[in-house]
């Protein structure tokens, strides 16, 4: 019991779990499952799927924050490889075929790597703050997107496109088959080969690991590559889902999101130790509180005091500042409720 | 001094147990303090002393036993609840800010006050009154870090002064000093014994224990050995009671490898005129098979930096590199390390251990870094080659899952050294391997250098304890002010000699 209870994701666990709960106590049809034409349909469905892009940025950012760094420029990157596979499409004059879309994406995500180096190169090579590093991006990208839309917003009409992330694969949506796809390859990259053990060295002690002939410049590289990559995909996705190209909403503050969701599934923001399966329950958390606030009813101008509430609620159950007066506090009661039915027994014998 | 046992004890603490992850780092500790006494904690790394300590002053939260301060019972829940009952600590590490003055420094949060705003002339007159106490004469308004570590300490105790502290902790606070400042820190602590203040002296040196204490309490592995009075406890008996084994492993050691080197053909590293600018001067190192080059010198003389430079820590700026003979360039050191040397930094916190992997991650590392991200370690082979070094070296405890930041400086330095073996490398740069850790360790490790350089590895040994050196080395590599000043052999000369040629020998002169 208290091995469950000091396993580093019960917390994090936890706080999806109690979320979860709350919703299927307030309204049973939370989870309510319901097939139909062969697909499934219901909000845990919804959850899935609409936490595609979120996944995909936050895994990247795990990753980047375990080399003690931060990709504040994955919103951006997600805008531009949205704008780079709509221009394409649009300009395409087959824009429903198959191949349009997959040369579309192959170079929405090239475009995406590139910008992933540029952020590691700026980092592990010149050796600039990664604060501010991907701050660049994050302010130039939104920029470089509307210039490739020619300022507007473009949309089109293309069924392979519109299948990324609204479609089904047998009875689930494609895009959580695509989530799933990514949570796989990086951890398997990460755990079966050294990748990951490496990247928590650099970030835990980067000059112990330097000289002990580490290619510290770059594991950090590569991680900044894998987020700009990731970031990329979830553009595509985004842009899938309302067929066009907005330069300004896409991915609009999900680094900041992305970079909860890591916290919340317990890697710190010091580097070091990372979680894969921690950022999977970190989304899943952020995603379930965004269609809970959807789902009560409450007004879109209170929301975001409504989500700020929960999660402070949610950092706090996971403090272990606030497990270990807990702890004492019970304790103490224990104590005193002992003491005072000694006393009761003494007065009665 | 007799200490008067009829004194009531200001500190008395009672079966202590602290649990950490996987270890039992006190079991049943007791310990009491009496007014009036120096009363030293002995133990090897690893023992409990810095756990007690911590316990004591609130950084630590005990899982069980009890802690009375003048006869009332006590939880310290942090530092400054400690500090508010009288008790004080000055570790190894001055805790105070560099960037104040001496008498900022002193009266910190006890400045003198005037309509509410700092009487600056008073602040200082007070703080010259507490140092002149402890016989010390200083400009107040000088930065602390002008000066040197010893002066920090005992700017520190007289700090501790203000606060009016009846318990003053000293945890390791003569490892930087030289004897003429550690003579001033001992002044100092039987000026504070005559006035009644409890104080409990961590060190690793025993002839400092016998010359100013009164009283020593032993911890071996977390649990209490015993209390005893210096008079009635002579040193190889302390000696036996802290490592729990008879002392002869030192003694061993000593008998001096006669091996010859064989010095024909090619030497595994011949540097020639390799130095940096503002680091150190071009010098001529070269390291034979199976051969241990001692550096030798003060802190600060050049040996640190020299090693870096072998090892391509820092880039050279100057001179050539030869491997079996061979022209190399290293210039990283990724690429020390694929011609075969391995590097361990003297400072083991920060360039060496990672402290938040484990004890087993932490000694595959290096061949894991040898093999690229690619090809991971696998679990099995890493079982067999950690069970292999902790059992070789005795790494205690020997557990490999457990955090190596847990694990004391002395097997931290253990965990170090098996990474670099595990690397099989052909030359190995040992910076200070010795370094703070107790006589036992110390013992580990020199065996194991001088076995393995028996069987052909070549060592560079860098130590500040000139007659591990001597012991170790076959030649010794003298340096100073940052220059190669000669290179001696280890059979001409002892440790007297090796002090005088350090100190009058002049940099150029050629010596053989």
């Amino acid at each position: 019991m208290t091995k469950i209870l000091k396993h580093r994701l019960f917390w994090p666990a936890a706080a999806l779990v109690s979320l979860l709960a709350v919703n299927i106590i307030a309204n049973q049809s939370f989870a309510r499952i319901t097939m139909r034409d062969g697909q499934l349909y219901g909000a845990l469905i919804d959850i899935l799927r609409q936490s595609a892009p979120l996944m995909l940025v936050a895994l990247g950012m795990t990753l980047v924050i375990a080399t003690r760094g931060i990709d504040l420029s994955v919103g951006a990157i997600m805008a531009v490889s949205g704008a780079v596979a709509l221009t394409i499409i649009d300009s395409s004059p087959s824009p429903g075929s198959l191949g349009t879309v997959a040369v579309a994406v192959v170079v929405a995500l090239l475009v995406s790597l590139v910008l992933g180096a540029w952020n590691g190169f700026l980092v592990s090579v010149l050796g600039i703050q990664p604060i501010i590093a991907t701050l660049v991006l994050m302010l130039a990208g939104r920029g470089v997107a509307l210039l490739i839309t020619g300022g507007a917003i473009t949309t089109v009409n293309s069924a392979p496109l519109k299948f990324i992330a609204s479609g089904y694969l047998f009875i689930l949506p494609f895009a959580f088959f695509i989530s799933v796809a990514a949570i796989a390859t990086v951890g398997l990259l990460e755990r079966r080969t050294a990748l990951g053990v490496l990247t928590e060295a650099v970030g835990i002690n980067p000059e112990a690991s330097r000289l002990a002939g580490v290619r510290a410049r770059g594991i950090k590289w590569s991680a900044y590559v894998a987020s700009g990559l990731l970031a990329g995909i979830a553009g595509v996705i985004y842009a899938s889902n309302i067929s066009a190209a907005d330069a300004n909403a896409a991915g609009f503050l999900i680094e900041l999101y992305a970079i909860l969701a890591v916290v919340l599934g317990g890697t710190s923001l010091m580097g070091g130790k990372f979680s894969i399966a921690g950022t999977v329950i970190g989304v899943l958390t952020v995603q379930t509180l965004g269609s809970t606030i959807l789902f009560f009813g409450v007004p879109s101008a209170q929301s975001p005091v409504v989500f700020a509430a929960v999660v402070i609620l949610v950092v706090l159950l996971q403090s272990d500042l606030v497990h270990r007066t807990a702890k004492r506090v019970w304790s103490q009661v224990r104590a005193e409720f002992t003491s005072s039915n000694q006393q009761d027994t003494e007065v009665a014998s | 001094m007799a200490v008067d046992t009829a004194v009531p004890p200001i500190v008395q603490m009672r079966d202590i147990t602290i649990q950490f992850p996987g270890v039992l780092a006190l079991d049943q500790v007791d310990f009491s303090l009496r007014p009036g006494e120096i009363h030293a904690l002995m133990g090897e790394n690893g023992a409990g002393k810095s756990t007690l300590i911590k316990a004591l002053t609130g950084v630590y939260h005990i899982d069980s036993g009890t802690i009375e301060v003048a006869g009332a019972r006590r939880v310290f829940d942090s530092t400054a609840a400690a500090q508010d009952a009288g008790i004080s600590t000055v570790y190894q590490e001055v805790n105070l800010c560099a960037n104040l003055s001496v008498g900022e420094n002193v009266m910190l949060g006890h400045e003198p006050r005037r309509q509410g705003r700092i009487d600056w002339t008073a602040v200082h007159a007070e703080a010259q009154r507490h140092l002149k106490n402890l016989g010390l004469e200083l400009d107040t308004r000088s930065v602390l870090s002008s000066h040197s570590i010893a002066i920090q300490q005992l700017v520190a105790i007289s700090r501790a002064m203000v606060l009016d502290s009846k318990v003053l902790i000293l945890d390791e606070p003569t490892s930087s000093l030289d004897r003429g400042e550690v003579e001033q820190l001992f002044a100092v602590m039987r000026e504070l014994r005559e006035s009644g203040v409890a104080i409990l002296f961590v060190s690793h040196f025993l002839d400092q224990v016998y010359e100013v204490s009164d009283r020593i309490t032993v911890l071996r592995d977390g649990g209490l050995v015993g209390e005893f009075l210096v008079a009635d406890l002579p040193r190889d008996a302390l000696v036996t009671k802290m490592i729990g084994r008879e002392m002869t492993d030192l003694a061993e050691i000593s008998e001096k490898s006669d091996r010859a080197i064989d010095r024909d053909g090619a030497p595994v590293l011949s540097a020639s005129g390799i130095g940096r600018r503002g680091g150190v001067a071009p010098a001529d190192v070269s390291v034979y098979k199976g051969e241990v080059i001692g550096f030798a010198g003060l802190l600060g003389s050049g040996r640190t930096e020299l090693a870096r430079l072998i090892y391509g820590a820092d880039r050279a700026d100057s001179g050539e590199m030869q491997i079996h003979g061979d022209n190399v360039k290293v210039h990283s050191p990724r690429q020390a390390m694929e011609h075969g040397i391995a590097f361990s930094s003297e400072n083991r916190r920060d360039e060496g251990i990672i402290a938040d992997l484990t004890v087993a991650e932490n000694i595959v590392f290096g061949i894991q870094a040898q093999r690229g991200w690619t090809r991971r370690v696998k679990n099995g082979e890493q079982d067999a080659i950690v069970k292999d070094y902790i059992a070789a070296l005795g790494v205690r405890p020997a557990d490999p899952t457990m955090r190596a930041g847990n694990l004391s400086g002395g097997n931290q330095q253990k965990v170090l050294l098996a990474r670099w073996l595990a690397t099989a490398p052909e030359l190995m740069v040992l910076d200070e391997p010795t370094r703070g850790i107790d006589v036992g360790a110390k013992a580990d490790i020199q065996r194991k250098v001088a076995e393995l350089s028996d069987k052909g590895l070549s060592v560079i040994f860098i130590s500040s304890e000139l007659e591990e050196v001597l012991r170790l080395a076959q030649r010794i590599v003298v340096m100073r002010d940052r220059h190669k000043i000669g290179e001696l052999d280890s059979h001409d000369v002892d440790a007297a000699g090796l002090i005088d040629y350090i100190a009058n020998n002049e940099a150029g002169s050629v010596a053989r």
